[in-house]
């Protein structure tokens, strides 16, 4: 009988052979989404961080030069600037060259000494309503861890047990956790279907395809064999994507690296079929671009990795079913934030495997009626 | 001789419709083996569809075909494996190798290593591909892509290579040399399937077809065609008149009873005269319109005769049918 795969080693020993000549396209399709995930990164920071701080410290003691050292090592406050007066302070805020500014007052250190209650001036430029906000609430919460570890260090235990300071203070909430596993599936979508869809319409902008069609080659056998060369650099790419998140961004792996691995095999696997669909419809690299973009969009938009998908009205909570990044992001945020493992995540795999199947088998046929009635 | 059997490619009554349409209308033709069979037509007019169904790609609406002995309707993917098969622009991957694109066409048609070998040491040594088989085939010359895309083509041992036109836009050496390969090629029993729009290579066809608007309206060899009634009809014969100003000779020609037609061909016309018009009596006739005539001579008809002579009774018999 007809073995449906006709043809897939001599196509996957070809595509390799383009992927090796074309190394400059390569390797730009690569870097590119690390570069992205750069600004991204740094850019898409909700966290206030480093917030230019003038510091008037009338006091100078010991104890005043700890409260210091722990605002600085909140690193929400870089601590730029130091004044002698009230009037500097001010200026050094009014002016923009800081948006916080502390006073320690002269008395600091004496009132604690006596276990009365000192107070701290913390002067907040408005004019930015998250950095104020984060600027309250992160003095705030030194304040009271200070005062915290005052009352536990001199008063009896009773006090203590109940008092949380950890939930009250958490200085690493940093926003990269929260958006780089969710960026990957996005920068994945990028290589992987840009990749498949070009090498495909190359062909038939060559007429190559057209020759191929007339070889004993299958459809299947042809697009597999176009694939795997792709699922290979596409793997390639997300451990470059892993190991930037983990060892530049510092982003901790609560999970397994391995099952996080596995796991996206299926989606690189939705993504390139997704890009061989492309190239079913598309004659030309520059219309296969457009359709291409138009899948990012609701990868980013409709998969939860910037809008919750909880809040999303009726209509897009339910296209997010159909995004394929909905499934791989809770994969990356269930592995990477939540250690979650296969038992949590069988069924978003699943369903990456099932979409990346049907979307290859409409591919297939599409290429086989294209040629009938071209 | 004209058995089934020996048939490289038998066609009956082949019909295509697309929709309302009727691309391919009962054309019929038997091409033997070893034969190199030119088959012509204008753009648009069916060529592509009859080789895509010939092909196996396209499913026959009516009729029935069978290449090489097997029956395409039956066993389409049998016919891909014994056929080659050239595609109009050579159909290589530029950013491989000559030695690459053999290798890859091979591994199509699943031959081992060992025969890969063999047949690539067999194809370079006909078509001389050997200096340059590690150059990438993006820097060979248009005439090396053909000859390499008709190695990779024909790297199975195929009886039956279909030739898409194989010389467009190739320099005419390079397509003089290309013929040469044919004859050899079909010299060993290797049959060819050529479409083309140069009408010179049509001559060197053994056996030629022209289908028009999807009717086959005329099939055999090249002086048979010649022969065509219609194309000669009773009681005329074709003269070749040579004269200085060829426009200015061609507009009196026109007008004298007994020509039929005329056309310009380079500095001479060609003309079907009826057979009661005497050369002496023709030459005396222009020359008293003040036409100088160098010479004239009679003609037997070139194919593109027979092929404009066929299309334009088509086109008035339509012409009449419709209205």
């Amino acid at each position: 009988m007809v073995n449906p795969f006709r043809g897939f080693s001599a196509v996957f020993y070809k595509e390799t052979l383009h992927v090796r000549r074309d190394f400059a396209t390569l390797f730009f399709s690569l870097i590119i989404p690390i570069l992205q995930m750069f600004l991204l990164g740094y850019g898409i920071d909700t966290n206030i961080r480093q917030i230019n701080t003038v510091v008037y410290n009338a006091d100078g003691r010991q104890e005043s030069r700890e409260l210091l050292d722990r605002l600085r090592n909140s690193d929400t406050f870089r601590i730029n600037r130091y004044v002698s007066n009230d009037q500097d302070l001010n200026d050094a805020i009014i002016s923009g060259k800081c948006r916080v500014g502390i006073k320690i007052p002269v008395d600091y250190s004496d009132k604690l000494l006596h276990q009365m209650s000192a107070q701290v001036l913390v002067l907040i430029d408005g004019s930015d309503s998250s950095v104020a906000g984060q600027a309250i609430n992160v003095t705030t919460a030194i304040g009271l861890d200070e005062s915290l570890r005052r009352v536990l260090a001199n008063s009896d235990a009773v006090f203590a047990v109940d008092m949380r300071p950890k939930v009250l203070f958490n200085p690493d909430s940093r926003s990269p956790n929260f958006f780089l596993p969710g960026l990957t599936a996005v920068l994945l979508l990028n290589v992987t279907t840009f990749l498949t869809a070009f090498s495909i319409v190359r062909e038939k902008e060559r007429g190559t395809l057209e020759q191929l069609f007339v070889t004993p080659v299958r459809p299947m056998g042809l697009l597999l064999g176009k694939l795997l060369p792709y699922l290979g650099i596409g793997f390639f790419e997300l451990v470059m994507i892993v190991s930037a998140m983990r060892f530049l961004f510092q982003v901790p792996i609560h999970g397994s690296v391995v099952l996080l691995a596995f796991l996206s095999l299926p989606y690189i696997f939705v993504s390139l079929s997704l890009g061989i669909l492309i190239s079913s419809k598309a004659t030309t690299q520059a219309h296969a671009m457009q359709l291409a973009f138009l899948t990012i969009l609701p990868s980013i938009f409709f998969s939860g990795y910037i809008f919750p998908r909880e809040t999303m009205p009726k209509f897009f909570y339910v296209l997010s079913y159909f995004v394929p990044a909905t499934y791989f992001i809770n994969i990356t945020r269930g592995i990477i934030l939540r250690g979650a493992g296969w038992a949590h995540l069988w069924v978003d795999a699943l369903a990456l495997f099932g979409m990346g199947t049907l979307l290859l088998v409409i591919a297939a046929r599409r290429f086989h009626d294209k040629v009938i009635t071209a | 001789m004209t058995s089934n059997e020996q048939a490289a490619i038998s066609a009956e009554h082949l019909v295509r419709r697309f929709g309302a349409f009727t691309a391919v209308n009962d054309v019929s033709f038997t091409v033997q083996q070893g034969a190199i069979f030119g088959f012509l037509g204008p753009n648009g007019s069916g060529k592509t569809t009859v080789i895509k169904m010939l092909t196996g790609l396209l499913p026959l609406s009516g009729g029935d075909a069978s290449v090489l002995g097997i029956d395409v309707r039956k066993d389409p993917e049998g016919v891909r494996e014994t056929i080659g098969y050239m595609s109009q622009n050579f159909s290589l991957y530029t950013d491989l190798t000559v030695t690459e694109n053999l290798t890859f066409y091979g591994r199509i048609y699943g031959l081992s290593p060992e025969r890969l070998r063999k047949r690539m040491d067999e194809i370079v040594e006909l078509n001389g591909l050997g200096p340059y088989m590690n150059r990438l085939s993006a820097q060979l010359s248009g005439g090396w892509k053909q000859r390499l895309a008709l190695g990779c083509a024909m790297l199975h041992e195929p009886k039956l290579v279909f030739l898409d036109e194989p010389t467009a836009g190739i320099d005419p050496v390079a397509r003089r040399q290309l013929w040469d390969l044919l004859f050899e090629l079909s010299g060993h029993g290797i049959t060819f399937f050529v479409t083309t729009h140069y009408m010179d290579e049509a001559e060197r066809c053994g056996h030629v077809a022209y289908i028009y608007f999807g009717k086959l309206i005329a099939d055999g060899t090249p002086d048979e065609l010649r022969e065509l009634p219609d194309v000669q009809p009773q009681g005329t014969y074709r003269v070749e008149i040579t004269a200085p100003q060829v426009t200015f000779a061609l507009r009196h020609a026109r007008t004298i009873a007994g020509i039929r037609s005329a056309t310009i061909f380079g500095q001479s016309i060609h003309a079907l005269i009826d057979d009661n018009l005497e050369l002496e009596h023709l030459r005396a006739q222009l020359e008293r319109h003040g036409v100088a005539v160098a010479e004239i001579r009679p003609l037997s008809p070139s194919l593109e005769d027979v092929f404009v002579e066929l299309t334009t009774k088509r086109q008035a018999a339509q012409e009449a049918a419709s209205g």
